[in-house]
């Protein structure tokens, strides 16, 4: 079971929403099917990201992903220790390994994301 | 999936593999694990300790008869009539215009016995191709890839591991040897080869008794601190290694000389053998684009197919990758222009939108200490 606080999208990502400032990462799934983590490409604090539209790259050994984003807006914050240890994405997904935060344009479009028990059907479905 | 797209075959260690808790995938027609642990923990266990691998979707070719040696030199770059009983050389299989059918290894089993190991995606080709080129010969081709299965064990305490458990006597196996006898009590052929860089062995049996060698060779590989390792860490270390794979460094388009592999081409060998006149010219007028080692110095990992840039002129193209576990930086091969290829060249690598520098290094990214 996924953690019930979080939305998450049909490409893996979560996002947590705190008042008007949402953290996103990718789920401890899409982490797995990586493998190990070895590179994460994030925008620059400033950038608008679009709800659904490309962001960022995550790199495992084998393979490189594109990031999603779940929600619209401007981001504020990436995780500074994902350069050193990218790896924390694949040991604490939900935690120390979250990728940006992002001030959102329009919380109406949380209403577009899976909530847990949607999420874990996704997965479960393969 | 469909079944179109199932793999038609399966190693006889699929079940362990999956007791294992191994990944798999359709690799070459086969279904193998790619990881088990984690490529990274795979792929640190093998540089420090022990690996064990199956191989088993490998080609083994066996070549018997009074001109078995003369047909193969026809046939292959290398020349098997000079090698001695018990030794092996990297060769290649070529067509008549130079380019790469398939990289193999070649041992000398016995004076009128040779077994050429080709790639699992080539071994039907190589099987054909050579079947065509021994016609003729006093040589008989007895392909027995589906009848012999492969298990390396590597890294540097692989010999502790494998020593006890057969008659081989390991420490007379020279780098590029093979020597017939038993490993946990089932006949084999066991050579001194590997794609990792690392000091290690791999052995041949009966694919009937692959399972009881497996599950032997597993628990001596884990008293050394090893683990089972998968395709992925086995591209990884061959990567640093600097070993080309086949279908990325290598393949129809390409030629030994542009691979950096002009050594193993034997122009002075007696005789005509497949390729030769191609490869005597490129050997004459240097090849058309040279394989390189690159460091990326910016952010990113360069994959293969990425375009590599000097200045605004596009040089040449990457044909592998990866953030190397070993230094921890990114190190990718790639073909440039023979002007681009001197070592210390800053060269510019296409990742996504953005042109990321990187270094022309000498070859191998990693080599074994001592």
């Amino acid at each position: 079971m996924v953690p019930s606080d979080l939305r998450y999208t049909n490409d893996h990502e979560w996002v947590r929403l705190e008042g008007d400032t949402a953290t996103i990462g990718i789920t401890q799934f899409a982490a797995d099917q990586l493998g190990d983590i070895v590179f994460v490409e994030l925008p620059d604090v400033g950038r608008s990201l679009d709800q659904f539209a490309a962001f960022g790259v995550v790199e495992s050994v084998k393979a490189v992903s594109d990031l999603f984003a779940p929600l619209s807006g401007d981001v504020t914050a990436t995780n500074p220790g994902l350069a050193a240890s990218p790896e924390s994405v694949n040991s604490d997904p939900y935690g120390e390994g979250w990728l940006v935060r992002i001030r959102i344009a329009d919380a109406d479009q949380l209403g577009e994301l899976l909530d847990a028990t949607a999420y874990d059907d996704l997965v479960a479905a393969g | 999936m469909t079944d179109l797209e199932e793999p038609a075959l399966h190693s006889p260690l699929e079940a362990r593999h999956a007791a294992l808790g191994a990944r798999s995938i359709a690799f070459a027609g086969w279904f193998m694990p790619v990881q088990y642990s984690g490529i990274l923990d795979e792929h640190r266990a093998v540089r420090e300790r022990a690996g064990l691998f199956d191989l088993s979707h490998m080609g083994e070719l066996f070549v018997d008869g009074p001109e078995a040696g003369s047909a193969l030199a026809a046939a292959l770059i290398c020349d098997p009539p000079s090698l001695a009983i018990g030794r092996a050389h990297y060769s290649m299989i070529c067509a008549p215009d130079g380019g790469i059918i398939d990289d193999l290894i070649v041992y000398r089993l016995a004076e009128e016995r040779f077994l050429v190991v080709a790639n699992a995606g080539n071994a039907s080709v190589v099987s054909d191709a050579l079947a065509e080129r021994l016609d003729g010969f006093a040589a008989v081709l007895d392909d027995r890839s589906l009848a012999t299965g492969l298990v390396a064990i590597q890294g540097p305490r692989s010999r502790e591991a494998l020593a006890p458990l057969t008659d081989v006597d390991l420490s007379a196996l020279r780098y590029y040897a093979i020597a017939e006898g038993e490993v946990a009590g089932v006949p084999a052929l066991v050579a001194r080869t590997g794609y990792t860089g690392e000091d290690g062995f791999e052995v041949f049996v009966d694919t009937a008794r692959t399972g009881e060698l497996w599950d032997v060779l597993l628990d001596a590989t884990r008293a050394q601190g090893g683990v089972p390792v998968g395709l992925g860490a086995r591209d990884t270390l061959r990567l640093e290694a600097g070993m080309p794979l086949y279908g990325n460094e290598l393949d129809r388009m390409t030629n030994p000389y542009e691979a950096g592999l002009g050594r193993v081409v034997k122009l002075a060998k007696p005789g005509d053998f497949v390729g030769r006149l191609a490869l005597e010219k490129v050997a004459r007028d240097g090849p058309g684009r040279r394989l390189v080692g690159l460091v990326v110095e910016g952010r990113g990992i360069a994959r293969h197919g990425y375009p590599i840039h000097v200045g605004e002129r596009l040089a040449g193209q990457v044909t592998s990758g990866t953030q190397s576990p070993t230094r921890g930086v990114p190190i990718a091969m790639g073909y440039v222009a023979p002007g681009d290829a001197e070592p210390g060249t800053v060269v510019d690598i296409e990742i996504r939108a953005a042109r990321v520098p990187a270094k022309v290094v000498d070859l191998p990214f990693y080599r074994r200490p001592g």
